[in-house]
């Protein structure tokens, strides 16, 4: 047998212990059965108290393509992606040599020995395994040899890192659960790669684990299953979707929650679901049933907003409440559909022909993609409007730590609806008439039993009767009015979370899934540069006016996104031209989430030029 | 002004219908369109219908795409609520508004261009699912909002009024209909109003999705020589399969024609759609029969009108979907939000 645990040049034994604070990248093929495997190793993490995170970076097809896992261990709570790879799993003979190539010296390199990867790199770390003889090992049947290859490197994996076996096999009893067979089998495979590894492979690297207490209580979730919860909970009733990465899951998740959870005691549906044959359709549904008096959403990705469009538009100027998702992703067409982006932040606020602004609400979290969710409802009927949720790939698909959701106290707002009673006392109603003085007006719904209620929703120009109009006078007054009720939003919509530094003379303005760079950036800018700074996230559009006061608190505001042209930054230039030259743009786009590095980088190279 | 003396006769007060309604109640506002256009004409049958079947008003959901067709629902029934929406996507908004609260009566109203170009796509899939509404294409051959271009249900060899021929064929959507599996599927003609009240009171007592195409001929832009869907050309070609009478549910049917020349087809609610022979042998619950009886008309260039096709077991999309009998709008907090459990449980098993 070759030599298996091979010393690299700078890799001392006595070398520091790095505890808890380092990233796994796990290269396995599409469709391998890999993805357990990775939340095995995840949740085992996770069950020892350590904060953890999982990104997956997946190909755009169903099998055989490359697919990499990354797992980022930090005793300190970051989250975000760390662009360093500590430890790699190489399974993927297709990339494996690329991977490897691609290691800073001293990265651990864990590999099947056939692979020889020894002979492309002397300088990193490598543990060769036999995978193929433990997989026989584990099992005679010819199919499951492959699978089981995955779980022998988690037992790898755990021995070298020290993670407890007991662990190892509640997640396997979590992931597999209720199948006896694959539990059994896979308890014994990974325990088949531990005692090889325990035997076979000295360890000669800085990383393991130890337990904390930080996860207790926590649960891991993604955020396109939060939302579905958020979603339930706001008691949708309509729910209307064509499939599209990375959305599909959250129409998915819902509608498997609501066939469990909103099934009337008679077995009756509280709740109604259409697959549409396209995003068109499922949005033209979605604003008959919002019309018609259900709580509708869809849910889609950035070529389904597109053709959302007209629609969209139509529902704006006719005061119909809807709710769309946006899971963003990369480009038009097929683009880049398995990676993540910011990009839709323009083209949804401003979605449609003609004058339109859109409440567009962006959470950063699964927390916050559970509770916006929630508030998307309350704000569509509130406002009669279409209210958008802007998440994205990172936060929709992969998994993250959260405190579990907390049980909403406040009661539906269901906005301005006239029953039959309140017309009769009435006499009527005028259901385009700004009768409060907040610029939202009345609206009935169908089958209300009422010879007053019925009125005409047309998208050609209409009067405060709804009566069809094209006088000058009546579309500049409606026009206002919706503008009148963009201003309104305002104090309904989510406010930004702004953490004032008073030593700060720079601020930093972020949104959605790029916060969790944020909050490392910051650490290492005062650590590293001495730069204290200032923070304000943005968590809906139209911006509130604390957006508007942190950038004039601050001597200059960097706005950090994930797209090349900076669309944060250009709404903030649109709507506050007179703080422009402070603002300042820092990007990042290339489809996998941002990390700390690359923003602090950033930032310091334009620190230099003030 | 001093007053006569002499009485003026008491003004006959207009007729009632069982819910003491008049048909003026059933009106809209005055409508927009060229006089003469066959859309005015559909629109009057669909009040009539509504009227004498005595439905509530503000029971009814009326929607539209858009072109002058679209525009009809603003001019019947005033007291429903209404839903004018984009081009080609009504049957999407009706899925919605039904999905939302089935107890309403939906009935849409769409032009050939709205229907046949723009909106197959969703003509079809509404078929498709089959959701509960009457569908009505007011067929002119021709965009009249757009100023009189060639639709796609234009026929080979049908001229503009500048000239130009149409050389691509045409999309029949009785025979598209019926192909898609829709469960109603009638033609009729804007002159023909007994035909058509039949056939629009037989629709709205069909559970599921009624098509009736309607020839309407467009007086501006497409009722000349050489159109072949002017009121002219209607009328000539013109071939009725039946003579029609709609027996409401709430009617006795009586038994007084000679056997076999007579038959009944129930609907779902009980009425009766009675068809008289009129020479042909057409039994419209044979699929096949309606298929070749549509391609012979097209080949004998005449317009076969009339139920075309009729299957009552077809399930809806309603029966299909296990739906709590109160309309999804009508649902209270109480019985759209989880108890506190619920959410308890899920946390549970993410930790
Ligand atoms: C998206 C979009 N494209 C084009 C139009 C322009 N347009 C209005 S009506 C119409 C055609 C209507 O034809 P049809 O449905 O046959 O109605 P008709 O006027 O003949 O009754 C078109 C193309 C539009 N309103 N919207
Ligand atoms: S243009 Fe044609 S379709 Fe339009 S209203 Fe006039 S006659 Fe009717
Ligand atoms: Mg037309």
């Amino acid at each position: 047998m070759k030599t298996l645990a091979r010393d690299s040049k700078d890799m001392t034994e006595d070398k520091k212990l790095i505890v808890n604070d380092f990233s796994i990248h796990v290269a396995t093929v599409n469709g391998s059965g890999s993805q357990s495997s990775n939340t095995v190793l995840l949740r085992s993490i996770f069950q020892m108290g350590i904060p953890v995170s999982g990104k997956n970076l997946f190909p755009s097809n169903i099998m055989g393509l490359p697919t990499w896992f990354t797992i980022r261990v930090n005793k300190d709570g970051y989250i975000a992606r760390k662009k360093e790879v500590d430890i790699l799993v190489a399974m993927n003979p297709q990339t494996a040599i690329e991977d490897v190539k691609e290691l800073r010296p001293g990265t651990v390199c864990v590999s099947p020995i056939e692979l020889n990867l020894d002979k492309i790199r002397d300088d990193v770390k490598h543990y060769q395994v036999p995978f193929g003889e433990l997989a026989s090992q584990a099992t005679d049947n010819v199919k499951l040899k492959k699978l089981v290859t995955n779980i022998i490197y988690v037992g790898v994996v755990a021995e070298l890192l020290e993670i407890d076996q007991a662990e190892i096999d509640r997640a396997i009893e979590a992931q597999f659960e209720g199948k006896q067979k694959a539990i059994d089998l896979n308890k014994k495979a990974a325990m088949i790669g531990r005692e090889w590894a325990k035997e076979n492979l000295k360890k000669a690297d800085p990383y393991k684990v130890e337990r904390l207490d930080l996860t207790k209580g926590k649960i891991i979730i993604d955020g396109n299953q939060a939302a579905a919860i958020g979603c339930m909970m706001a008691g949708v009733s309509a729910v209307t979707w064509y499939p599209i990465t990375p959305s599909s899951s959250l129409c998915e998740y819902l509608i498997d929650y609501l066939h469990k959870y909103r099934v009337d005691k008679d077995g009756k549906n509280t709740f109604a679901v259409v697959q549409a044959e396209d995003e068109l359709a499922a949005v033209g549904m979605a604003i008959g049933a919002g019309w018609a008096g259900a709580r509708s959403m869809t849910s889609t990705s950035g070529p389904g907003i597109s053709l959302m469009s007209e629609f969209c538009g139509f529902a704006y100027f006719t005061e119909i409440p809807v709710v769309i998702f946006d899971v963003q992703r990369v480009g038009p067409s097929t683009g880049l559909p398995t990676r993540t982006s910011q990009a839709d932040l323009l083209s949804t606020y401003f979605l449609s022909h003609g004058d339109t602004k859109h409440v567009v609400l962006l959470p950063n979290s699964v927390g916050e993609c559970y509770e916006f969710a929630m508030a998307a409802f309350d704000l569509a009927e509130r406002l009669q409007q279409p209210v958008f949720v802007l998440t994205d790939l990172d936060i929709g698909m992969n998994n993250w730590m959260s405190d579990p959701f907390v049980y909403p106290e406040k009661p539906f707002d269901r906005g301005k609806v006239l029953n039959a009673e309140q017309l009769e006392k009435a006499g009527g109603f005028a259901r385009y008439k700004d009768v409060d003085g907040d610029g939202i007006a009345y609206r009935t719904l169908p089958g209300t039993e009422h010879p007053k209620a019925g009125y005409f929703v047309r998208g050609s120009g209409h009067n405060e009767n709804a009566a069809y109009s094209e006088r000058p006078e009546d579309y500049v007054k409606l026009m206002d009015r919706l503008l009148k009720k963009l201003e309104t939003a305002k104090q309904y919509v989510p406010q930004p979370v702004i953490e004032q530094n008073k030593d700060a003379k720079v601020g930093i303005l972020a949104f959605g899934s790029t916060h969790w760079a944020i909050e490392e950036t910051r650490d290492q800018l005062s650590r590293e540069a001495k730069l204290p700074t200032s923070y304000c996230r943005v968590r809906s559009l139209p911006f509130t006016d604390g957006v508007q006061k942190f950038v004039e608190d601050h001597d200059h505001v960097y706005v950090v996104e994930q797209n090349r042209d900076g669309q944060m930054l250009d709404l903030l230039r649109l709507e506050m031209p007179q703080l422009a030259t402070k603002l300042r743009s820092v990007k990042h786009y290339n489809g996998l989430p941002v990390d700390a590095e690359s923003i602090t980088t950033q930032i310091l190279e334009q620190e230099k030029n003030v | 002004m001093v007053e006569t003396a002499t009485p003026s006769p008491a003004p006959k007060a207009p007729a009632t219908n069982k819910l003491n309604l008049t048909l003026a109640d059933y009106k809209g506002s005055p409508s927009t369109l060229c006089d003469g256009c066959g859309h005015d004409a559909i629109t009057s049958q669909i009040i009539k219908a509504f009227w004498e079947l005595s439905i509530e008003p503000h029971q009814v959901a009326k929607l539209s795409g858009i072109g002058c067709s679209s525009k009809t629902p603003a001019y019947f029934l005033s007291r429903a609520h209404g839903f004018n929406s984009v081009h080609g996507r009504m049957p999407s908004v009706a899925t919605g508004t039904h999905m939302a609260n089935h107890k309403l009566i939906t009935i849409g109203v769409s032009g050939d261009g709205d229907t046949a170009s723009i909106g197959l796509g969703q003509f079809g899939h509404l078929i498709r699912r089959n959701i509960p509404m009457v569908y009505i294409v007011e067929n002119n051959g021709v965009y009249g909002l757009t100023k009189g271009q060639f639709s796609a249900t234009a026929d080979v060899g049908s001229t503009l009024k500048d000239g130009t021929v149409n050389r691509q064929s045409a999309i029949d959507l009785c025979g598209l209909a019926i192909e898609l599996g829709c469960g109603f599927v009638a033609r009729s003609f804007a002159g023909d109003p007994k035909q058509l009240v039949a056939l629009i009171k037989a629709a709205l007592a069909h559970e599921g999705t009624a098509v009736l195409d309607v020839i309407s001929p467009c007086v501006t832009f497409n009722n000349h020589e050489g159109s072949t869907k002017s009121y002219k050309h209607a009328k000539e070609m013109d071939r009725p399969l039946h003579e029609l009478g709609f027996i409401p549910f709430y009617e006795q049917i009586t038994v007084d024609y000679e056997p076999g020349t007579v038959q009944d087809v129930e609907m779902h609610d009980g009425s009766h759609l009675r068809l008289k022979k009129l020479g042909h042998d057409y039994d419209p619950t044979d699929r096949f029969a309606a298929d070749r009886a549509i391609h012979q008309s097209h080949k004998d260039g005449t317009l076969l009108t009339g139920l075309l096709f009729h299957d009552k077991d077809l399930p809806s999309w309603t029966q299909l979907n296990n739906l709590v009998d109160q309309p999804l709008s009508r649902l209270s907090q109480e019985q759209l939000r989880p108890k506190k459990e619920v959410l308890d449980e899920i946390m549970k098993s993410l930790t």
